[in-house]
Order: structure tokens, then C-alpha cells, then sequence
């Protein structure tokens, strides 16, 4: 369990910021699920709650979703639900149970870069970016590829673009954490395929995007191709959920399914 | 820190630690059917209802909780044993252990969900674990508890 020395509910968020930067070990407060399983010891917990960060709506052909939004607003929404194929609301809605998605936070969730995250790799394959109180917008592809920093994870952007999306994952129970998971979209004729839970971060998959992308026909065999050059770009790990030989191996059956799914939409 | 909470519809006034979680909240205030079992956010026992929606007490700060409405099954008795009578004739409560936050889950998929299927309900009874029934018998209950509303 981890231990809070202070606690501040700023009201704007350059208090916020200003609380984070003044000590190493202030943190930013998500859903505190995940926080509660390690033992840190925070000088200052910043609780963003009062922020008004809690809502999913449609801005200048954008969805934006508040970093206090939780999992289960997610699953529930009916933008989200009639968006991509309703990739996003699928994509949490077998996290753990209601009460818990009722807890845990989109903020928090993508800030962390969880690799076991299914939201993290569903968003991946859709033009999302992420804006950060202090670095400001850019692409989620590019914050996930930067090192951990001291900053606010304000909201995700979703180009609404009408893409079609699938998410698919492997897990050994209904609520368990996932031990692969993977995501496919297409936009007019462009493929976006993303790998998760490997147990590493989600990563696209670009060569196998990029070659289902130019495929003349897409059938059985070039759609295995693509499924097999995402096993092969990808790096895959062994925890206790499963090895990397596993993982690798059914990366290729998730992406086909993934694939697959869009097709027949 | 002091906080202003509506719970099972009487207002109180807590003094509470920065760090502490409802469920340690609630049951300092007497609220025993919160149970702390597996405290990693994962069994569904210390669910109780923020603003009508059921939630992990143990993964709520106290602090957030300040001016919201709190429902645990203290307050729902009558609903509570309605549920009950159907559990028990179906056989799907041993220890008991789990009911209060079950119960507390089923009784707000009620309000939210009309006509759920099984699988509807599965999912939705997904977050709260019992070590005892196999969880057919608590399917069997469930639905014919919403029968019975019907």
C-alpha cells in the first residue's frame, strides 16, 4: 500500500503542475487502483478530480476523452460505442469487473504506459494523440516513445476519422489481465495493426502495416503474411502470464482475427 | 481531513486520514457488511454504490468521496432480502462472505441494465469472485430474481 504524507485538490491545472514539479516524489493521482498495489511514498498526492477533466465529447471532428474519465464512461458511452467500431468501449470492458472500471481512469492509464494497458493498444491503432499540461499535444505513438517526465496528461484526441477497428485479446480468464492483446484499423485502404500486453508496451506494427496496406488482394495469404510480419518485427517477453515463444505465436492468430473482423465489416 | 458524505441517506461529517480508503472509512463508521478481502482491487466484496454507481470502496480515497452520495446494503435492506429469499432457495450462498458485495452489484445491474441476457449478466457479475458456489447457482438466482420483478 502506498503512503501519502499530504494531499492537494488544485483548482486549476497550473497548481497542479507547480505542486508536481516542487517534489521528486509528488505524483499525479489517477483511479488509484494500480497505485494502491506498489508501496511508494508520496510527499504530495495531486488529485485532479476538481478539475472538470471527467467527460467524453466531439470537438472540431476530434472525440476528446478527459484524463478523469473512467473505463467504465468508456465502456458506456454512446459516442464511443457508435465511433471505430466501438473498439474502445470492447477494448475495457473486460477489465477486471463494473466496480473496477468505475475506479480506474483514461489519465492515468496512458500516462503510465502500462503494458498489460488494452486501451493503450486500442488507441493506438486510431489517430490519437495526447495533450500534456506542460509538453502540449503530439501524437500518442510519440509519448509513448519518450521517457517518463514530470508532466499532466490532460486529455486524448481522437481523429474521427470513421475508421473501422477491431481489438483482440488473450487472456487466461474472463478478468484477468491480458497476456497478449492486439488491435487492427483501417481508413481508406491504409491498415494500422498494434501489438500489447507482450508484456512490454503496445507497439505498432508498422512493417505489417504497411504491407497489408499494399497488398492488391487482400485473402487467407495475405493476410497470414501480414499476421506473421508482426510477429517477426515485434519483441516479445516472458512473465508469468505467458513466454515470448507464446506470445509470438499468438500475436500471429490475434492480428489475423483482427483482420479479419475489420474485413467484414 | 474533514469530509461531508450522504451515507445510506443520513448526512455525516468524517474526520479521515489523506490516505485512507472508504472501505476503512465505512467500517469505522460501523458499515460491516464492507468487507476487505482481497484489497488489490479485484474481488468485488467491498462494493458499494458512489452517486448510484457500484464501486471498489477499497480503491476509493475517502477524501474523494467528499459531498457524494453513499448507498451500502444498510440501505437497501428491504431489496437486500428480496434477493436473499432467491439466493438461498437456489442454493448459491455458502459462507456468505461475498452476498453484500454481490447483492450490491446486482442490485445496481437492475437499475441499469432491462431484460439482460445471461451473458449480459455474466459480464456484468464478473467482478465480484466467490470461492464457494461455481457461480451457476448465483446465475440461477439472478435471473430468477429479475423474473420475479417482472
Amino acid at each position: 500500500m502506498f503512503t501519502l504524507v499530504d494531499l492537494v485538490q488544485p483548482e486549476t491545472l497550473e497548481d497542479a503542475y507547480q505542486s508536481l514539479i516542487s517534489k521528486r516524489s509528488n505524483t499525479v493521482l489517477g483511479g488509484c487502483a494500480f497505485l494502491k498495489l506498489g508501496s511508494k511514498r508520496i510527499m504530495t498526492g495531486i488529485d485532479l478530480s476538481k478539475l472538470n477533466l471527467n467527460y467524453i465529447r466531439e470537438q472540431h471532428g476530434f472525440i476528446e476523452i478527459g484524463a478523469m474519465t473512467t473505463f467504465r464512461d468508456v465502456e458506456t458511452s454512446s459516442l464511443l460505442k457508435e465511433s471505430f467500431n466501438g473498439i474502445l468501449p470492447q477494448a475495457v470492458s473486460q477489465i477486471i469487473g463494473v466496480q473496477f472500471r468505475n475506479v480506474v481512469t483514461v489519465g492515468a492509464s496512458v500516462f503510465s504506459k502500462y503494458g498489460f494497458s488494452d486501451l493503450i493498444t486500442a488507441l493506438l491503432v486510431l489517430d490519437t494523440e495526447v495533450e500534456l499540461y506542460h509538453d502540449g499535444r503530439m501524437s500518442l505513438q510519440e509519448f509513448l516513445n519518450q521517457p517518463p517526465k514530470k508532466d499532466i496528461l490532460t486529455k486524448v484526441f481522437i481523429k474521427n476519422d470513421q475508421r473501422i477497428a477491431s481489438c483482440q485479446s488473450l487472456r487466461n480468464s474472463a478478468s484477468d489481465f491480458p497476456i497478449l492483446n492486439a488491435a487492427v484499423s483501417q481508413a481508406d485502404g491504409r491498415w494500422t495493426i498494434a501489438v500489447g500486453a507482450r508484456p512490454l508496451k503496445a507497439e505498432l506494427a508498422l512493417q505489417a502495416s504497411e504491407l497489408l496496406s499494399q497488398a492488391n488482394v487482400l485473402n487467407d495469404e495475405t493476410i497470414e503474411d501480414a499476421a506473421k510480419a508482426a510477429s517477426e518485427e515485434l519483441t516479445f517477453g516472458t512473465n508469468v502470464r505467458g513466454s515470448a515463444e507464446y506470445r509470438q505465436a499468438m500475436s500471429k492468430v490475434l492480428v489475423q482475427r483482427g483482420i479479419t473482423e475489420v474485413l467484414a465489416c | 481531513m474533514l469530509i461531508n458524505l450522504s451515507i445510506n441517506g443520513k448526512d455525516v461529517r468524517i474526520d479521515v486520514a489523506k490516505d485512507e480508503f472508504l472501505a476503512d472509512t465505512l467500517r469505522a463508521q460501523g458499515f460491516l457488511s464492507v468487507k476487505k478481502a482481497c484489497d488489490t482491487s479485484c474481488c468485488g466484496l467491498c462494493t458499494i454504490w458512489i452517486d448510484g454507481k457500484p464501486t471498489l470502496s477499497c480503491s476509493v480515497l475517502s477524501i474523494r468521496a467528499d459531498g457524494k452520495k453513499l448507498t451500502t446494503i444498510e440501505g437497501l435492506q428491504q431489496e437486500a432480502a428480496e434477493f436473499a429469499e432467491v439466493l438461498t432457495a437456489e442454493g448459491a450462498e455458502q459462507c456468505g462472505f461475498c452476498s453484500p458485495g454481490f447483492t450490491m452489484t446486482v442490485l445496481a445491474m437492475k437499475s441499469e441494465l432491462k431484460n439482460p441476457s445471461d451473458d449480459e449478466i455474466v459480464h456484468y457479475l464478473t467482478g465480484n469472485l466467490c470461492r464457494c458456489t461455481g457461480y451457476m447457482g448465483q446465475l440461477r438466482a439472478v435471473k430468477k430474481y429479475l423474473e420475479v420483478l417482472a
